[in-house]
């Protein structure tokens, strides 16, 4: 059962309508798939799944989405031009619908193209706003995006888990939580790190210059709602402006 | 780990020791556990009313939700008071489509502050933008009404439920009218007794409800839902503030209030599987909201063979 400690908890969030599930959580699954792919789609490939599939258009759960992906805030006035927006920007969209069991009844899959870049992330809304990311390039994940993470592709193999941990351990930085997830052994493996504190300049560098690494995807928090801080600098804050 | 008092009746008893109202109560247990300042939550409260304030200001203006199922309803009752005299008091019909406004915007995809959820975000605001002039509420005031009425959602909160899903529309129109008829007493000059009476009358007159959205939608019933859980807060509040006292205590209230929610079959839970989600229109509209991604007006009658 919820525990509410804050005035704020019952006289907010300040969100968009009409749902929190459907609409301020699939804006959240939006920006969280544009910071992953960072920089702005060309093309994107939305599919939903049980809930999301029958009620996304009268809740404008694919309008919320498009508008999370061009980087709008969950309080944004903006989001409901979703659409004519993601055409002025030259980002096309394609809706789908599954009839796929996803496991959870808010579940969306983003497909994201930009040049010869290819990137899918798969998400459940789990009320409140509140995300859940469980797919990324398929590997399998879960990361809330409440707190700031860092995605680190690598192969698999002996040692390389060790030495990140141990550049972080050398600059005293804290882990708060990791996930280790790969397609099979000695393949491609995906490397998720949540800290206490952001990570230094060096350790990044360090860490990127170990054998074995891939790209390097640092994930901001996203917060699920933007207090008293215009949109611009929430937008930066988010990590949108790669 | 510091806790939030659990009771009304602590909340009540502790305030009339200190001799302080319910709204400053609140405010200094938010300062003490939340870790801020004063200046802050009055910041935050102040942005939240805002957002209310254009809230209720667009949907005046009248909005049209997504799936075509409703709206302009905030603008007709507006138009019917400015047109004629409403017989069931100026007050009441301000609030009302205060409250409607809110929650057409809310169906719209428009910003709204969720008071506790976005499906019952109209009856607060609808409250407080009616009442503010006529009780020559300050600004201050203003943040202290909504101060009052959350610290009251809180107490029912952790009590019972704020979420359809778990308790039905009582646990979301029940609890925000209870919660504003709170704020209403505070704001009339009644006493923290008399505030817990307004929050146990008002919720006693909507328990059992049902959350039963037609096609899973915060729209219908949940918009007109929201005119009456204003009316509701009104009287309750005015009951509280002639003497009238609630035979069951506020907390006993709120108990049997989350009590009916458990018992609730999952059917009427938000689910649309049951009452009036399941009545032969509704399921006629679900129909065509799957197949033509909209509802088309006018709405076909019903053939009767269903």
């Amino acid at each position: 059962m919820a525990v509410f400690q804050s005035v704020f908890d019952i006289i907010g969030p300040v969100m968009v309508g009409p749902s929190s599930s459907h609409t301020a959580g699939a804006v959240r699954i939006g920006l969280a798939a544009r910071s992953i792919f960072g920089e702005k789609p060309e093309e994107v490939v939305i599919t939903f799944f049980g809930s999301f599939g029958h009620t996304y258009r009268g809740h404008g759960t694919d309008i919320a989405m498009i508008a999370g992906l061009l980087g709008k805030p969950t309080a944004s006035e903006e989001i409901r031009h979703a659409y004519k927006l993601a055409e002025k920007e030259g980002m096309r969209v394609e809706v789908k619908v599954s009839d796929r069991n996803a496991g959870h009844p808010n579940t969306a899959q983003v497909v994201m193209h930009a040049g010869d870049r290819t990137m899918s992330i798969t998400a459940r809304s789990i009320g409140g706003g509140m995300i859940d990311l469980v797919e990324v390039d398929g590997f399998n994940v879960h990361v809330s995006c409440d707190n700031p993470v860092v995605l680190i592709f690598h192969r698999d193999r002996p040692g390389l888990i060790a030495t990140v941990t141990r550049f972080l351990a050398e600059y005293e930085v804290n882990v708060s939580q990791m996930e280790v997830s790969r397609k099979e052994r000695g393949s491609q493996a995906l490397m998720i790190v949540a800290t206490d504190g952001t990570i230094p300049q060096e350790v990044t560098d360090k860490i990127r210059d170990i054998r074995d690494v891939g790209p390097i995807i640092f994930l901001s928090a996203l917060k699920r709602e933007p207090d008293l801080v215009p949109i611009d600098s929430i937008a930066k804050q988010k990590g949108l402006t790669v | 780990m510091k806790l939030y008092p659990r009771h009304f009746s602590t909340v009540v008893h502790n305030c009339n020791i200190s001799g302080i109202p319910l709204s400053r109560y609140f405010l200094d247990i938010e300062i003490v556990l939340n870790e801020c300042t004063e200046e802050e939550i009055i910041r935050k409260m102040e942005n939240n009313l805002r957002v209310m304030e254009n809230a209720a200001a667009g949907g005046m203006a009248g909005v049209r939700s997504f799936s075509g199922l409703t709206g302009g309803d905030a603008a007709r009752l507006d138009a019917y008071r400015a047109k004629g005299s409403p017989f069931g008091g100026s007050l009441y019909l301000e609030a009302m489509i205060n409250a409607l406004a809110v929650n057409e915007v809310n169906a719209s995809m428009g910003v709204i502050c969720a008071t506790p959820t976005a499906g019952s975000s109209g009856i607060l605001p609808g409250v407080l933008l009616a009442i503010r002039n006529r009780l020559n509420l300050s600004r201050r005031a203003q943040l202290d009404f909504l101060i009052t009425a959350g610290g009251a959602g809180i107490l029912i909160g952790n009590q019972a439920s704020l979420s359809g899903a778990e308790g039905g529309c009582q646990a979301e129109v029940g609890s925000a009218s209870a919660m504003t008829a709170a704020a209403i007493v505070e704001a009339a000059g009644g006493t923290p007794a008399q505030s817990g009476h307004a929050l146990a009358i008002a919720l006693k007159n909507i328990l059992g409800l049902t959350c039963d959205p037609v096609a899973s939608l915060v729209e219908v019933p949940c918009i007109k839902r929201n005119a009456i859980g204003v009316v509701n807060a009104i009287a309750a509040a005015e009951m509280a503030l002639a003497g009238i006292e609630s035979r069951i205590p506020a907390d006993e209230v709120i108990q049997a209030m989350g009590s009916i929610g458990r018992m609730m079959p999952m059917a009427l839970r938000e689910t649309a599987l049951g009452g009036l989600a399941q009545t032969p229109t509704a399921r006629r509209m679900t129909k065509m909201l799957k197949e033509e991604g909209h509802i088309l007006w006018p709405f076909p009658a019903s053939g009767g063979d269903d």
